[in-house]
């Protein structure tokens, strides 16, 4: 039995996680205090993904920019690609929280959202 | 001279949730002074995840915490005022302001709840010895220039500084394209939360070095690189292990300073652990009807416990104005001491009269201390005992007092909270 120690990122509690393995297969997770902690483990020792936080620019608005995220997190691996898609692109105001900024992002089949009103200039 | 029921400086998460409270508790006269145009404060360019999972049960960004609770603001018609800078508060609780629209003005309030927040430790504040070159930017500022102007301010950075900004911007100033080479931290612990160092310095191999700090600056008109170096316990030089890194910035994430030029100036005492206001279970501050909640209290790493301080204060403060503004302080007033390990507590007294059915006591420890308790005692008597596996200065930690406890002890004068081995 193989054991993995990780700190849990779901909130700034950050709980020391023991996940014990057996192989590849996650046996048991321990050290957690609620359940999110519990998926991230198995999660992060078989396929560890991450949420975007950016920001892309804005065409009329009363700001530049605008906050975005990825719907959800996306594979680790693809934050980069993610990134240079997002760098690409501009958006015209008004905008709305919630308004899909880019759909697909890096072909990873998740949204990017606005996480931030932005008024018409 | 205009008068609200309750004025609360500043409209940032503090103030937001300080005024949402007020209402809920009954109060309809409000006014909200902010000095940015927007309302939402430090949220709006914290744009990253991981705010809300204790309010809202769920993972929030710093500009959609802040949406939360704006909209709330709207609907309940709560009254704010935007680009306005308070210039002083006077002990009669006369605040004088000013704005573009009506110039300098006196606005008389029956209670005040402080919600200024903290702003950012600078150079000037280390002593970091060298050239003044551009390129040199506080972690916060450099996340406004990002994030907000859509602005990077450099191509090769060094972070002075584990606090959570300074790691939040190693992973933002990464993501848009600029090569982070080192963090540097003075202390033999990061100032910051695991979390972070795991996502945004791990994920991205950023290097964090432990007791290093910055010797040298080099360049004149624009950095051109820093000499780090490895200190002792006692904060001295270890020779020989200067190391020079080019660079063309220089984030400094060395602290927060809560902004209390205000609060001092109308007389409130001051904690000088916390740089923040005394105050007792309702928040309210030595000054009756003056209460202080959120970053200018003291700085908290999560943004939920700020606003669940605020709700506090906006609650106390409701119950003060409904008593027509009289305290009563007769009765048992019980001293809270930080004991063995532990830098401040926050209230610093307590009136069990006053207080709920529980109270929580919020601390910071002096130091990194794993496998040991936290306890509390009533005078003499250990009462409650806890154990930890970790506790870090960097970490926040509290510990709930209820009310039917403390009513057992009807001649109780202090309570010392201590971290202890066994």
């Amino acid at each position: 039995m193989e054991t993995k120690h990780l700190i849990c990122i779901n909130c700034p509690m950050g709980c020391p996680l023991t996940v014990e393995m057996n192989g590849e297969e996650v046996v048991r997770v321990k050290g957690n205090t609620c359940k999110r902690g519990e998926v991230y483990g198995r999660k992060e020792v078989t396929f560890p993904t991450r949420m975007i936080t950016s920001t892309v620019r804005v065409v009329d608005g009363i700001s530049s920019v605008v906050s975005v995220k990825t719907r959800e997190a996306i594979p680790k691996g693809k934050i980069f690609d993610g990134m240079k898609e997002l760098k690409g692109i501009k958006i015209k105001a008004p905008i709305q929280i919630g308004d899909v900024i880019l759909a697909n992002l890096a072909d990873t089949g998740i949204d990017v959202i606005a996480t931030k009103n932005v008024e018409k200039r | 001279m205009k008068s609200y029921d309750v004025v609360v400086v500043g409209g940032g998460p503090a103030g937001l949730a300080a005024a949402i409270s007020l209402r809920k508790n009954g109060i309809d006269d409000i006014l909200i002074l902010e000095r940015d145009q927007e309302l939402g404060g430090i949220l709006n360019q914290c744009i990253h995840n991981g705010f809300g999972l204790h309010t809202f049960q769920e993972e929030l960004t710093g500009p959609e915490y802040a949406w939360r609770f704006i909209r709330q603001v709207e609907e309940l018609g709560i009254v704010y005022k935007l680009n306005t800078m308070v210039l002083s508060i006077s002990p009669e609780k006369v605040i004088r302001a000013m704005n573009r629209e009506e110039g300098l003005f006196d606005i008389q309030a029956k209670a005040v709840i402080l919600a200024m927040g903290c702003r950012e430790r600078s150079r000037g504040a280390l002593n970091i010895p060298g050239y003044r070159p551009a390129g040199i930017f506080s972690a916060g500022t450099a996340q406004r220039l990002v994030n907000i102007e859509g602005y990077l301010p450099g191509r090769e950075v060094v972070i002075l500084g584990s606090g959570d900004i300074g790691l939040i911007m190693a992973r933002r100033m990464t993501l848009e394209g600029a090569k982070v080479k080192v963090v540097a931290e003075l202390m033999p612990y990061s100032g910051g939360l695991k979390r972070n160092i795991v996502q945004c310095l791990d994920d991205y191999d950023i290097p964090l070095k432990l007791s290093h700090t910055v010797l040298e600056i080099k360049g004149k008109e624009r950095l051109e690189g820093v000499t780090l170096g490895k200190v002792d316990p006692q904060g001295k030089l270890i020779p020989g292990t200067e190391e020079f890194y080019s660079c063309d910035t220089l984030l400094l994430s060395v602290g927060l300073i809560p902004e209390n030029e205000i609060s001092r100036g109308m007389g409130v005492e001051m904690n000088e652990v916390t740089s923040g206001p005394k105050v007792n279970e309702s928040l309210e501050t030595n000054i009756e009807g003056v209460f202080a909640c959120g970053n200018v209290l003291h700085v908290h790493d999560l943004v939920d416990f700020v606003s669940q301080e605020a709700e506090m204060a906006g609650k106390n403060a409701a119950a003060y104005v409904k008593a027509h503004g009289r305290r009563d302080d007769k009765g048992q007033v019980i001293a809270l001491t930080p004991g063995e390990g532990l830098r401040y507590t926050v209230p610093e007294t307590l009136r069990v009269t006053h207080m709920d059915d529980k109270l929580k006591i919020r601390f910071r420890v002096r130091d990194v201390y794993k496998n040991c308790y936290v306890s509390t005692y009533f005078d003499r008597e250990r009462v409650m005992h806890k154990k930890h596996q970790i506790l870090a200065p960097g970490e926040m930690e509290e510990v709930t007092l209820t009310r039917d406890l403390l009513l057992l002890y009807p001649k109780l004068k202090t309570i010392a909270i201590r971290i202890e081995e066994d």
